[in-house]
Order: structure tokens, then sequence, then C-alpha cells
């Protein structure tokens, strides 16, 4: 590794760790401000790090974010602004809990097979999304943010309507749920009832993001795309095709965001079921700068958090503490990298002024 | 063809009269013939300005942050710190306190997304999300502190003191003078339903003129307010100009920063009285998830308004106006798609008449399609009411994009001074 890129990997790691100090700072006046004590709260937070337990949680949470934020980054990368994540996701939760657990088939094969069906519900949501925006040149964040609402929408009129399942003595419509998927469709633990082995297919889905991404010739045409849009058509990338394309490759990882809760958890569709979570990948995606590592060490941040908030409450401090966070964080780390760009901008011009000067 | 010659040659004004005239009638025609009186009752009208309000307030948060060129993904974050100021100060010092809290919190709110957006540059929807995330933090978080174990819960304040007065048009709509109370000749006109049309006219009237509270009707008079100070004014021009083309502004003089960051408090403003509105008017308890989503219908209404005050007025009525219907009895939605079947048909007649044979046949589907759903169904799901204001916008933006002007520079990246 040259020493350029060296130092790019360090400001851009060092802005993303300068976001989160600046979130805890911002969190510690909070807490202080309303009569909490900021020490003691971050004390139990971060103390909860040393029970198994917890970090078996946090990878646990940390899994759908990885998926979801791998989701928003691909279409970051050709400044592709994907919002739908949560809507996709929401969509291919109750397709696969009908269709899988319409099916039979040996568990190795079940599971593949609602996967698909996962990846091919989220695709056609996102679809509609990349579609109106090739051919009607409808602006994605708008078509996205309306398609999540009518996904909602839809998705709890089917469930009503067609397929939950009233079990006797359950009254709140929380407990309600579809029927549940076969034993062989679920996804096996890797710590009976403790870790979901899915981590590992979040794991494997961002080392194929990042092959996809850095090295194949599409990644090289979204990256550039991303970078010069105008200079990526001029040589010859078709921006419609890429479009519609990683919005298709965005939908269908948002179908598989919520598969750990459903294949390796409840085993059935509920209405809350894996809720928030591909909406949280936006902020995993912008705190790991769009890269697979990145989005690696953010997911397990983002999961302890969560997964520790709950401890807060014992100290009496409210657990949403961890909520207000995850908000600093993402606008101080995008503030934070607009300073370093500029910095950086600054930097640049004045080697040239000095280089020209130098040989003048 | 004569009708559309008519229509055409009409002032601005008369069309929207025309048309507004136009539609009662329809909705009349509908009432006699499938017998759902609600349909066009005074009570529906009013009920209709109550859900319309807080969408009005926050499709306006978004011309006011759009014109000035800051798209506003933030507004649902604005309305909820607005519902929950607006719970909290009715709760210690009076309705009219929650509001006035709500606006200066709205305020800066915005001031915050304008920060992010103008001063860092920042990524326009991305400091929206930011602010959803924070918001919603915030109030949980704040709730539980202030609220819980003093007479409100985990999610939810205590009861606000005060309400806000009503207004009834005397004479019209039985309104007092003094101590008397005036006849209502409308509301005796609206009983005698069985002929269509004139009692109709009659409930709108009566619908927007009784019972109508105070906030209502300020935030009904922000529109031409809005519509005189953007369009009438030096500072609204300037505005504008920031919102079309800052570089261009810059270059005469216009202080597009600062008028940014007024444009975003104003936005915030309005967005956090939407959300006061659902905590201190419709009800007096801020809840937690209140606003359900109205911060970004308000977004829809925006686009669908045109960026036109009285579009985004249009629109918010559009999007109210099922829910109110269906909140005052489920069996009155369905007569809505007969309502839709006509209208479309119409629209279809009108384009096919301008040659626009891909619209009107597009046009003509949807009409067949409402009139076979209304043959069908005796019930709208609430799901279908609920998601379509975000199917309407869909279609408009997809189906008549070249009728839509959004503001030129909204959204993009601007830093003043800097060379392009």
């Amino acid at each position: 590794m040259n020493r350029q890129r060296l130092q790019r990997v360090l400001v851009t790691s060092a802005s993303s760790v300068l976001a989160i100090i600046v979130a805890l700072v911002v969190c510690a006046v909070i807490l202080l401000v309303t009569g909490k004590d900021p020490v003691k709260a971050y004390s139990t937070l971060f103390g909860a790090a040393s029970e198994t337990k917890v970090l078996q949680g946090m990878l646990n949470r940390a899994t759908p974010l990885m998926i979801s934020a791998a989701a928003v980054a691909i279409g970051f990368k050709m400044n592709l602004f994907n919002i739908g994540v949560e809507g996709q996701m929401r969509v291919a939760l109750l397709s696969t809990a009908v269709i899988g657990g319409a099916v039979d088939l040996p568990a190795p094969l079940h599971v593949a097979f609602c996967f698909m069906i996962a990846m091919a519900t989220g695709a056609l949501w996102s679809g509609i999304a990349g579609w109106l925006k090739v051919k009607r040149n409808v602006n994605e964040v708008i078509s996205t943010i309306m398609l999540n609402f009518i996904g909602l929408s839809v998705v709890a009129w089917a469930f009503d309507t067609f397929f939950r399942l009233d079990e006797e003595g359950e009254s709140t419509s929380l407990l309600v749920k579809t029927k549940d998927l076969p034993r062989s469709a679920w996804f096996p633990d890797l710590v009976d009832r403790r870790l979901n082995g899915i981590l590992i297919v979040a794991v494997v889905i961002l080392i194929l993001f990042w092959i996809l991404v850095w090295k194949t010739k599409f990644g090289f045409q979204l990256r550039a795309s991303g970078a010069n849009a105008g200079a990526a058509r001029a040589s010859g990338v078709n921006p419609k095709r890429m479009i519609v394309i990683s919005m298709l490759i965005s939908g269908a990882l948002a179908g598989l965001v919520g598969m750990r809760a459903l294949m390796g958890d409840v085993h059935a569709y509920q209405n809350n079921l894996a809720e928030q979570q591909g909406f949280n990948g936006i902020a995993v995606a912008l705190l790991g700068r769009n890269h697979p590592l990145g989005i690696f060490f953010s997911a397990l941040l983002f999961g302890f958090l969560g997964e520790a908030s709950g401890r807060l409450q014992l100290d009496d401090i409210p657990k949403e503490i961890v909520t207000i966070m995850t908000g600093i964080i993402v606008l101080a780390v995008v503030i934070i990298n607009e300073a370093v760009k500029r910095w950086d901008d600054r930097r640049i011009q004045r080697r040239a002024a000095a280089m020209v000067e130098a040989a003048s | 063809m004569s009708r559309i010659s008519i229509l055409s040659s009409l002032s601005p004004a008369r069309r929207v009269i025309f048309v507004s005239l136009g539609f009662v009638f329809i909705l009349s025609m509908v009432r006699v013939l499938t017998g759902t009186d609600d349909l066009t009752s005074s009570g529906t009208i009013s009920s209709t300005l109550r859900v319309a309000t807080p969408i009005l307030l926050a499709g306006l948060a978004g011309l006011w942050a759009e014109r000035a060129g800051i798209v506003n993904i933030g507004i649902e974050g604005m309305m909820i710190v607005g519902s929950w100021l607006g719970g909290f100060g009715a709760w210690k010092w009076g309705s009219w306190a929650g509001i006035g809290l709500a606006l200066v919190g709205g305020a800066l709110v915005g001031l915050i997304h304008a920060l992010a957006t103008v001063r860092f540059n920042v990524d326009h929807v991305v400091s929206g999300i930011a602010v959803n995330i924070l918001a919603a933090g915030a109030t949980e978080y704040l709730s539980i502190i202030a609220f819980k174990n003093n007479g409100g819960g985990e999610s939810q304040s205590p009861n606000g003191k005060g309400g806000y007065g009503t207004f009834d048009l005397p004479f019209l709509s039985g309104g007092h003078i003094g101590d008397w109370k005036s006849p209502n000749i409308l509301g005796w006109i609206e009983k005698k339903n069985d002929i269509p049309l004139i009692p109709d006219l009659a409930s709108f009237a009566r619908g927007v003129s009784s019972n109508v509270y105070i906030p209502t009707m300020v935030a009904l008079a922000i529109v031409p307010l809005t519509a005189w100070v953007l369009w009438r004014t030096r500072w609204g021009l300037r505005l504008r100009s920031s919102g079309e083309s800052p570089r261009a502004g810059e270059s005469l003089g216009v202080p597009v920063v600062r008028l940014r960051y007024q444009a975003m408090a104003i936005s915030g403003s309005l967005a956090a009285f939407g959300g006061a509105y659902l905590s201190c008017v419709l009800t007096s308890t801020y809840r937690q998830g209140q606003t359900g989503g109205r911060g970004f219908i308000g977004l829809a209404t925006t686009i669908f308004g045109n960026w036109n005050p009285v579009g985004v007025l249009r629109g918010a009525i559009l999007f109210g106006f099922p829910t109110a219907l269906r909140f005052r009895d489920a069996k009155n939605v369905p007569a809505l798609l007969l309502v839709t079947a006509v209208v479309l048909a119409l629209v279809s007649v009108l384009l096919g008449s301008r040659r626009k044979s891909l619209a009107a046949s597009g046009t003509a589907f949807g009409s067949v399609l409402a009139l076979f759903t209304w043959i069908t169904v005796d019930e709208v799901p609430s799901e279908f009411v609920a998601a379509t204001p975000y199917i309407v916008t869909i279609i408009v933006l997809a189906g008549a994009r070249q009728q839509l002007r959004p503001p030129a520079h909204a959204g993009q990246s601007y830093r003043p001074g800097e060379n392009h």
C-alpha cells in the first residue's frame, strides 16, 4: 500500500471515529442537562461489552444491519439513494413467509428457495423505483419513500385479510402471526437460541459486495458513474442500465435484511417483525463510508448500542439516548466528511501551487 | 370541443371556481345516486378540514424549504418535535403556549437542517434523515424524563390545559353576535338533501364556516400569506431565486445563505405547527407516533401541489377527504370510487380532445378500473385509504411530469462564492 492510499484510509477511519466521539460528547451533555450521570451511563453501556450474552446479541442485531447497509451502499456508490430498503424488506418478509411456508423441500434447498423468494420480491419492489427513474425520470428518493408506505399498507392489508392465523388466547395484534415456516426453512443457530447463523451469510454478502464493487467491470462502471456521471457516460457506460441493475441488486439485498428475524428467530411473519432494520442500514452505510469493512464495524457498533441500551434502564436512564446518539453520529459523520474533503482539496491545491512555483 | 375551449378561455381564478363547481356537482350526483349522504355533509367537510390542516402545514413546510432550494425530508421529524413541544407546553402553561413553543422549537430544528445543508453542504436527504432519527430519539427520551411519573406515561403527555375557541359565521352558520344566536341559514338549506347541488353547496359553505378552530383558520390564512410573501414581495422573489438559481441570485447581491436559513426556520415552524395541531388541537395529549407519517404525506402534497400554496391546499384537502370520510363511516368510502371513475372519465375525454391519446387511454383505464372496483367491493380496506396519497403522488410524478415545475436548484449542492 503506498503512502497516499494509507493516508486516505487513515483519514477516512479517523473521521468516522471522530463522529462517534462527537456523538458521545453531545449525548453526555444531554444526559447532564436532563439530570443523569453520563459517567455512570457510559460505564453501564460499555461495561456490558464484557458479557458474552450481550456480544451475542450484538452480532445478532448487526446481521441485518450489515445486509441493509450493503443494500444502501450499492446505490450510494453511484449517487443513487434507495430509502426504500425498509419497504422492500417488508414486502419480501411477507412473501417469503407465505411462499416459503407453502412449499416442502429438503433443508438446504428450502433455505436457498426462501432466499430466492426474498431477493426476488425485494428486487421487484425496488425495480418499480428503478423503472420510474429510468422511464419516467421520477426521483428515486421520493418514489422509494412513497413505495415504503405503499408496501407497508399492502402488506398490512394482505396479512390481515389472507394470511394471519388467529390462535386462541392470543389477543394482542403483535402476537398474531402467519403459519410457521416448516423446520427445513429455519436457518440454523451457531449458538443455540443465542446466535443465528445468518451472520455468516451477512459477512459473505459484504465480501461479495467488495468483490462486485471493486473487482469487477460492473463495479468500476458503478463507481465511475458515481464519481463523474458525465465522464462515465462519455466512456460508454449506459447510465439507465446502471440505475436499473444497481436498484435491483439493492432491492434483492433489502429482501434478505429481514431473514434473520424470519428464518432465524420468529419463523413466521408478524406485524412488527424486523421493524426499522431496513431504515437503520442508512445510518450504518453512512458511518461505514459505503465500504464493506466500515459497514462491518459500524453494524457491530450499532448492534452493540442497541443491545446494551437496555442495561441503561437499570440506572433509570432512558435507553432512547442511543437513538439520539445514532442521529448525531449520522449528522456528525457527514459534516466531518465534508469538512475533511474541503481540507483535502485545499491541501492538494497548495501542493500543486508549490510544485508550479518550484518548477518556475 | 366547446367544453374545452370554455375551460381554456377562462382566467386561472375562474377556472379554479369552474372546476371546483364541477367537482361539487359530481360529488352531489354521486351522493344522490348512491344515497351516501355523508359524502358532502357539513360534518364531513369540517372533519376534512381538520384532517387536512396538519397535512397542509407539512406541505407548506416543504414548499418553503424547496422554494429556497433545500429539500426537506426532515418534515416528519420537525412535526414530531412540534407535537411533543405542543403537548408539553399545553400541559405546563396552556394550549396557546403549546403552539408557541412548537413554533420556536420547529424553527430551531429547521435551523439545524439549514446549518448542515447550507453551512456544511451536507446532502439534503441525509441531513433530513438524521433530523428524523434525532427527533424521534429526543422526544422518546424526553417523554420518559418529563411525562413519566408526572401524570403522563412513557410515551404520552398528561392532558393539556385549556382549548381553543371555535368560530361560527353569524347568520349563515348560526354564529353568535354578542349573546344573540343568529339564524343558521346554511344548516337549514343543507337539510333539504333530496335535491342535488344546492344543499351540497350549502353544506360545503357550512362545513368551512361553522365550528372551525381558530388554529385551523390561522393555518388556512398561511396559504394566501405564503402566496403573497413569496410572489409579491421583494424578499419572496429573492428567496425563490435562491431556489431557482442561487449563483445568478448571488451575482445580483441576493444573500442566498441568509435567505435559506430564514426559509428553513419558517419551514420548521410550519411543520412543528402541524405537529402541535395534532397534539393540542385535535387531541389534548402528545402521544408517541402521533404524526404517523404525515410529514411524508406533506412532502407528497408539496409535489402534488406543484410547489404552489393553492396547489398544496388542494392536495391536502384531496388527501384528507378519504380519511375524513372513513373516520365518519367506513361505508362512505366506496362512493369515492365512483367519484374517481367519473372524474377520470372526464379527464380522459379532455386529454383525448387534446390528442394526448396515451394519457387519455391511461386515465380511461383508471376510470374503468375504479368503476369496476366500485361495482365489486362493499368496503375499501383502511390500508388502501391510507396509501392513497402516496399512490396518487407516484402516478402524478410518473404521468404528469411535464406539468410539474419544481424549483430548479432544490437539493443541489451549493457553496457561496464558488465558480462553476
